[in-house]
């Protein structure tokens, strides 16, 4: 990249400064979306969860399926770009940012998930193991308090995550601003005045949070999959969805990353910045995880049919060839058939428009392969005389649409707020240049403390 | 040696008349849905007559199981719910704590039997159902878990009872609303601890078999398979 730090600074602020028409019709529309959820959960919350489609015996459905799928999502960010920075991977740099960012809006409306499903959700804080005056205590056996810990450990670390690399460029934004935004990144960038003891605490929190997000991630969504994998339940009872749900994540978390970068590039005009070397690279990481999904889901498919368990076989013909099986083999399609073969041709992966056509089928068929974890092993457990079926109701289907024009709202607004790509991570991987002395400078402690 | 409540079922003599069922619903308050709700999957039967057939046509016989809360030992859907609204008290009932159930539903997922209802809307109470609300049970709310407690209601009062004139619990004193209004006779209800109760003796009878034994949930309801000689009788 043939680019002065200046120049870097001026493409990667302007987004800043500048909104085009496009953005607040954009913005309007999204935020219409998200009214309307919060309108139709606030006529369920008013009714109750029978304006809902669930029914006695599908207790779970779409809300739980938004549930893991946006907390498989999350797993774009903070993970990738953790494993990225461990590995010193250079190309990282333009990705890391518009990644974690991912990670913190889509766990965020995840964690709404399950208080939209909750029968009494104004209650929710009794999850909270907060000294009560009755002495009740919540019941730490329940996967589901397991859940609320690991959920909230995995956003207080992605938001910090999220929020030390930005310091510098907020105050980079402050030292250029002026009025307004000069007071409001003032505040927010924490005095980051760039001397070389904040740049070496800086490299230091980084790579301390770098490598204890790992474990952290890991651990959510296992834990995520213990909420069924714990429940002597048909299908879910099963030693492999620990494993199966973290690669599912980062696979759907890749390809979502793989779409935002996309839509980022063009919208924000980034094409020198996110080239097709990253789509070509994550496609790689892509394609290892659709391989390794269709293994698991293979391993998980075959053990069930040899193991030829009464109750487990109801589910497993309803999903082969029963009831669920169009969405199983459109599942199978979204998820293997189409995006495999075009990841693995390297002519047609290090083409931007293919692997984002890759990437969109995976999205459909990891969100269609939660509905297919949670629904069928519920329509048909152990006794025929309560098998049921189940159809999501308006109020279902505009939260859900509404949670994702929430998601997309919050990272329109953060493109806005926030550089997308880490400025200084930019510049530092720069060969060193003489026309900008006060950068090098910073470059240079920057490097000192990368070195110490 | 404390109380341990168990059921008998005997499918010899279960004729499938549901007085079960309508005793149960005026014993425990429980709401009418209404015919579209019902249809959609969302009645409240704390205790419904479960019908198979078997043989093939035109040799089928018809087999009734009623199936309520399975009171188990090991119950599955005591340890998944985050807040403790389920859980098993000192005389080996499945509790379910109304008010402190906050609606995940995870207990209804887990439990193999499907004997927990949930409230998907606030009740209701087709007239003049609404005039004979048994004063000893809440009425449940909008948004939580219900299910069968073995009468809890009859069960406390009796102990209250038989505390209040210095004498233990004799057996067969009171009953849940099944089995008192069982015209069969199929049901039998007592303390499985004691070892002279009904109970206890038919419970070890070699007819004797759990609901899905394999899923190791140790249940207090034991159902007497039907006699085959029976079969042999009417062929």
């Amino acid at each position: 990249m043939n680019k002065t730090p200046e120049q870097i600074n001026q493409d990667l602020l302007r987004p800043i400064y500048h909104a085009t028409w496009r953005f607040y019709v954009t913005a309007a529309v999204l935020a219409a979306l998200v009214a309307a959820a919060l309108f139709a959960w606030g006529y369920q919350m008013y009714y109750g969860l029978g304006v809902s489609g669930l029914n006695r015996p599908v207790f779970w459905a779409v809300y739980i399926t938004n549930f893991v799928f946006w907390i498989g999502i999350s797993h774009a960010g903070t993970l990738i770009s953790a494993i990225l920075r461990v590995c010193n991977a250079g190309w990282r740099r333009p990705v890391t940012r518009c990644a974690e960012a991912i990670t913190v809006f889509s766990l965020s409306i995840a964690g709404l998930f399950p208080l939209i499903h909750l029968g009494r959700p104004w209650l929710f804080f009794w999850l909270i193991p907060y000294p009560s005056e009755r002495g009740i205590w919540p019941q730490f056996r329940s996967p589901l308090l397991w859940d609320f810990f690991a959920i909230n450990t995995y956003l207080i670390g992605s938001v910090t995550f999220l929020l030390l690399p930005s310091f510098p460029d907020f105050a980079l934004i402050r030292d250029r601003a002026s009025g307004w935004r000069k007071k409001v990144y003032g505040i927010i960038s924490l005095g980051w005045r760039g001397t070389p003891k904040q740049w070496h605490r800086l490299e230091m929190a980084m790579r301390i949070m770098a490598v204890a997000i790992i474990p952290v991630a890991v651990s959510v969504h296992t834990i995520v999959s213990w909420d069924f994998a714990m429940a002597p339940v048909p299908g879910w009872h099963s030693t492999i969805f620990g494993p199966y749900f973290v690669a599912g994540a980062i696979f759907s978390g890749i390809a979502a990353l793989i779409v935002a970068m996309a839509l980022l590039r063009k919208l924000l005009h980034l094409e020198e910045y996110l080239r097709p070397i990253h789509f070509d690279n994550l496609g790689k990481l892509l394609l290892v995880m659709s391989l390794l999904w269709f293994y698991f889901v293979f391993a998980e498919r075959l053990t069930t049919w040899y193991g030829n368990f009464p109750g487990e076989m109801s589910v497993f013909w309803a999903t082969q060839v029963g009831s669920f099986g169009p969405l199983f083999w459109t599942m199978v399609f979204c998820n293997f058939i189409i995006p495999a073969p075009i990841l693995a041709i390297k002519s047609l992966r290090n083409k931007i428009g293919w692997t984002v056509a890759a990437s969109i089928p995976i999205i459909i068929g990891m969100w269609l392969e939660r509905f297919l974890i949670i629904v069928p092993s519920l329509s048909y457990k152990y006794l025929p005389y309560n098998f049921g079926t189940y159809r999501p109701s308006w109020v279902e289907i505009i939260i859900t649409i509404g949670t994702f024009a929430a998601i997309g709202l919050l990272y329109l607004i953060f493109s806005r707020v926030f550089p997308i790509i880490s400025i200084w991570e930019l510049k530092l991987g720069l060969p060193k240049k003489e026309e900008a002395p006060e950068l090098a400078q910073q470059e240079a402690a920057a490097g000192q403390a990368q070195v110490g | 040696m404390g109380h341990r409540w168990g059921m008998v079922i005997d499918e010899d003599r279960c004729t499938g008349c549901e007085a079960c069922v309508a005793a149960c619903h005026a014993e425990n308050n429980i709401a009418t849905v209404g015919d579209d709700e019902a249809a959609r999957g969302r009645a409240l039967h704390w205790i419904r007559v479960e019908r198979y057939y078997e043989g093939d046509f035109p040799d089928i016989r018809v087999k009734y199981r009623p199936v309520l809360c399975q009171q188990c030992s090991d119950a599955p859907c005591e340890p998944v719910c985050p807040t403790y609204a389920s859980y098993q008290n000192n005389e080996g009932l499945n509790a379910q704590i109304y008010n402190r159930c906050i609606g995940t539903r995870y207990c209804a997922n887990a439990c193999p039997y499907m004997v927990r209802f949930f409230n998907f809307y606030n009740p209701v109470w087709d007239k003049p159902l609404d005039l004979q609300f048994n004063p000893d049970v809440s009425l449940r709310s909008v948004g939580i878990m219900e299910k069968c407690t073995f009468c809890i209601q009859r069960i406390k009062a009796a102990e209250i009872n038989a505390k209040a004139e210095k004498r233990p619990l004799k057996d067969g004193e009171f009953n849940p609303a099944c089995v008192q209004s069982c015209p069969a006779g199929a049901m039998i209800f007592g303390d499985l601890n004691d070892p002279e109760s009904r109970v206890s003796r038919l419970s070890k009878s070699n007819r004797g078999t759990t609901f899905l034994e394999e899923l190791g949930t140790h249940p207090k309801v034991v159902y007497l398979k039907r006699d085959t000689w029976h079969d042999e009788q009417n062929a």
